[in-house]
């Protein structure tokens, strides 16, 4: 089967319009959430899930919300890992305060908790733009943290310091807590991921998200036609800190169990996210996930293949994976600037024509 | 001269002109020290081509955008279908049927031509956050209908084979028409158009005009059209409003404003401290 869109015609604005115009890529999209969902669960070990399959599902899931902020409106935050946080604490808070709501509702609530905190947080962006506004965000990541560590309403007075999450069960399936099998945490993780990728396809292919790039390309050319750029740059923020806090709600609940602030939402996640959202591709949901894989998946394969396959000392194959992350995310900005997405847009360009050169 | 009641008048070439649709009463902007326009009024009829002339720094822009709402003006008022237009920024004033485009081309980048287009219609469209988020009936729903209004315009500009392309790739003179197509699809009443022709060749000036001329005879839309090339101004408008330095020297058809003193000596410099 050729790559081709030849003979696939479209009669309608709707098909013409739909995610994956060519019959290929409609395939390989079934085909993945297949393996996604049948094959995955049956091999899945507990060291896979924990070192690659869960952290890479809810890294995919914050760097789509900081991808609709970045990527789509143009607006630059360093708060990322501050706004995990806030969907972090929201669930303590309220699976502690109300332990028989649904667990889903907890981590979708805690998503609209982490919006409203990012909208007050985005109100600057209406007068700042660019490097400024990353630094108004980078008073937003070091601001809630020291909220969250210096007042013990947040973390009920823990004598440690640290938030840990309760046992909680979807639809009878523990999912929360040290007895969750990984397959139970593999599938919320995965559940939430797909459908928040849906989400922010649908949000960015329609009204909102040109309203959103038509801001990020060209604000002023964007009122004039009748963009309102409080509404959009408000609803960019709100938007994006929902994905990032429900990113952070799973983080701490299924993944990590127990966290404390600075440890596991300090800066340096901040940029790790915004890593990610770059070398994936800025205005690319696929580019979210293929940001995540690159910077989630490849520590540990150069883990496993150098401390596991020749046997080298660990702490010298950490540094040699830092180097080499480093090294590859130059590489892969000096070839495609845009990052991996548009990498993947120009082969499947050549693709169309292969084997014929135009 | 022609006969100019209330009602409208009847062109040369036999279009028939309504009522003042828009009329600018002493407007006065200023930056600092600076008086870009002094004191000018004129009018805006329906369905008339209106062209403002006059030499660099005259103070055209600054009116086209006071006109949508760019700037406000420190003095004057701007009577809008009859009604005083209160000061409302500028998307509130694309929203009452004023659409323009730039003299340095406008365009978002990253966008395809289509999503440009569909972007000039957003204000035409309803659905509401949740509905767009999932998709749901009726979102879809409308993306196809306006799509279809969208596919109209790009037919009419006849720019239906770079439909998808981005428009950083298009050359010039394409993206000047697209962003045409961006204003037409907002189906204003009143169309701005700054420098339409700029930087083009006689061939591009040619289809433009032709475009122009189209959009005021098929859809209705009262024209408003900044534009250097004294040949186009001529042939396209209905009357011509000049200005220099700030002040109206000038209004009328083209007629009348070629053979108008103070025009003359305007355009061929002559010393203003005499």
């Amino acid at each position: 089967m050729l790559y081709r869109e030849a003979g696939d015609f479209k009669t309608s604005y709707a098909s013409d319009n739909q995610t994956f115009p060519i019959r290929f890529d409609r395939t390989a999209y079934w085909a993945v959430m297949a393996v996604a969902f049948l094959l995955v669960p049956m091999v899945l070990t507990d060291y896979w899930a924990n070192s690659i399959v869960i952290p890479f599902l809810i890294y995919v899931i914050a760097a789509l919300g900081l991808n609709i902020l970045i990527g789509y409106t143009g607006l630059l935050s360093l708060g990322t890992a501050a706004f995990m946080a806030v969907g972090a604490y929201s669930t303590f808070k309220l699976t502690t305060a109300f332990p028989e709501m649904p667990i889903y509702i907890v981590f979708i609530l805690s998503g609209l908790v982490t919006s409203a905190v990012g909208v007050l947080f985005g109100l600057p962006s209406l007068k700042i733009k660019g490097f400024y506004l990353a630094v108004a965000t980078l008073a937003a990541q070091f601001f809630l943290i020291w909220l969250f560590t210096r007042y013990g309403w947040f973390f009920n007075y823990s004598s440690t310091g640290q938030i840990s999450m309760p046992e909680r069960t979807m639809f009878g399936v523990v999912i929360t807590g040290a007895s969750a099998s990984s397959t139970a945490v593999y599938f919320t993780c995965l559940i939430f991921t797909v459908a928040m990728a849906w989400l922010a396809r649908n949000l960015t292919r329609g009204t909102l998200g040109r309203t959103w790039m038509a801001i990020r390309d060209m604000d002023i050319a964007a009122e004039i036609i009748g963009v309102n750029p409080l509404i959009a740059k408000l609803s960019s923020f709100a938007v994006s800190s929902f994905f990032v806090g429900v990113a952070g709600a799973l983080t701490f609940a299924v993944y990590l169990g127990a966290v404390e602030a600075g440890e596991a939402f300090g800066i340096n996640k901040s940029f790790l996210v915004l890593f990610m959202v770059i070398i994936g591709g800025l205005g690319s949901i696929l580019g979210s996930f293929l940001g995540a894989a690159f910077l989630v998946v490849l520590p540990v394969l150069l883990k496993l293949l150098l401390v596991d396959g020749l046997g080298w000392p660990s702490d010298l194959a950490r540094h040699l994976e830092i180097m080499i992350i480093g090294a590859l995310i130059i590489i892969v900005l000096i070839a495609e600037p845009h990052g991996m997405a548009a990498l993947w847009r120009t082969v499947k360009e050549k693709l169309r024509l292969w084997p014929f050169p135009h | 001269m022609l006969d100019q009641s209330a009602e409208g008048y009847v062109t040369a070439d036999g279009r028939q002109i309504g009522p003042v649709v828009l009329e600018l009463k002493n407007i006065t902007l200023r930056f600092g020290g600076v008086e870009a326009i002094k004191n000018i009024s004129f009018d805006i009829r329906e369905g008339e081509i209106r062209a403002i002339i006059g030499p660099n720094g005259a103070g055209k822009s600054s009116m086209m955008n006071v006109i949508s709402g760019f700037y406000v003006p420190q003095e004057g008022e701007i009577i809008y279908k009859g009604y005083k237009r209160a000061k409302m920024p500028p998307y509130q004033v694309a929203r009452t049927g004023i659409a323009r485009t730039f003299q340095n081309i406008a365009l978002f980048e990253g966008m395809s031509v289509l999503d440009n287009i569909m972007t000039g219609r957003m204000n035409l469209m309803k659905s509401g956050f949740l509905k767009q988020a999932l998709w749901w009936g009726p979102a879809a729903r409308e993306e196809d209908e306006h799509r279809e209004k969208v596919e109209k315009v790009i037919d009419f500009l006849e720019i239906q084979h770079i439909r998808k392309t981005p428009v950083a790739r298009l050359p010039y003179g394409l993206k000047k028409r697209v962003e045409l197509a961006r204003a037409l699809a907002a189906e204003p009443q009143i169309l701005l158009l700054d420098e339409p022709m700029a930087g083009m060749n006689v061939e591009e000036k040619e289809d433009m005009s032709r475009f122009i001329l189209d959009v005021n005879d098929e859809f209705g839309t009262t024209i408003v059209l900044i534009e250097h090339d004294m040949g186009v101004v001529m042939d396209l408008s209905d009357r011509v409003v000049v200005m220099d330095y700030g002040k109206k020297i000038g209004d009328g058809t083209p007629d009348e404003v070629r053979n108008n003193q103070d025009v003359i000596d305007a355009y061929l410099g002559v010393s203003h401290d005499e």
